[in-house]
């Protein structure tokens, strides 16, 4: 069995596979979210009843990814930027990876109660 | 100390391996013209779309989390958003002005992105071309309707 032939990357491949995972994800949101947005035009009743599906549980676990992904994607950008801009960014590009799945942690653990409290309440009461 | 190896003249040839074709170590260099090299690509637009990228995403970092933060953290999340609550955030130019800016940035910096992703993966010159007449098209039309409902948004509407 031939060993080392696949290449399975290093922080840097996955960094890069996770930002482009999570900006096509947002991308098809973003299409579905202008849309809704739209139906103001059309009639209070019929904004209300739309978003009324965002505050579901199913729904609302999706805005707690949502918010992971976009997160993340912030997060890892200005890191892409740091690379690019910052002289020093190529050596340390490791270091801010872990710097950004770390603040990611800490916000995603922020802002678990406040967009999942509606949830939350149903379940647990 | 210098070891000798197989008969080199001046260190050149080390092994006694068979000649290898030069031309299988060429590399084209990359800006080099080709046949298949359109003659309207002599602009920056490739270096131009990385810049947009960088740039737009600094602004956006700061009008999508502010964006987030006021729709699903603060008072009460998700569950306060109604027609009511958009017409009174919709009532201030100021936040007409961050929607409009937010909607257009997020929109270009998505396509432009989605635009790399399809020139990665799809291989057929026809796929990638209808691909992006997809793209292009469902982009303005979203942008185009944003805006629309932005400027014409009446709160006392029906």
């Amino acid at each position: 069995m031939p060993a080392g032939t696949l290449y399975r990357g290093r922080e840097g491949m996955w960094s890069w596979v996770a930002h482009r995972v999570t900006g096509v994800l947002i991308f098809f949101f973003l299409f579905a979210h202008v849309l809704d947005t739209a139906l103001v035009r059309v009639s209070p009743e019929a904004y209300n009843s739309t978003i009324a599906t965002y505050k579901t549980w199913p729904v609302n676990l999706m805005e707690y990814g949502l918010t992971a992904a976009i997160l993340f994607h912030a997060l890892n950008g200005l890191r892409v930027i740091a690379v690019d801009f910052w002289a020093k960014g190529p050596k340390y590009q490791r270091q801010m990876l872990w710097t950004v799945v770390t603040v990611w942690v800490v916000l995603m653990a922020g802002a678990f109660y406040p967009i999942l409290q509606e949830t939350l309440r149903n379940w647990f009461g | 100390m210098a070891i000798e190896t197989t008969g080199s003249v001046s260190g050149v040839e080390l092994t006694n391996a068979a000649p290898t074709d030069p031309s299988a170590f060429l590399i084209e260099p990359p800006r080099a013209r080709t046949k298949r090299t359109g003659r309207k690509s002599r602009t920056n637009f490739e270096m131009l779309a990385w810049l947009f990228m960088r740039l737009s995403g600094v602004v956006l970092v700061f009008l999508v989390l502010g964006h987030l933060i006021i729709q699903l953290v603060l008072d009460g999340g998700v569950t306060k958003i109604s027609f009511a609550f958009v017409a009174g955030r919709w009532a201030s130019p100021f936040w007409q002005g961050w929607d409009l800016l937010m909607l257009w940035l997020a929109m270009l910096h998505g396509a432009n992105g989605m635009r790399t992703v399809i020139n990665d993966y799809a291989e057929r010159d026809t796929t990638r071309f209808w691909l992006k007449v997809l793209l292009v098209t469902a982009t303005v039309f979203t942008v185009l309707l944003g805006t629309l409902v932005i400027f014409t948004f009446d709160p006392n509407i029906s």
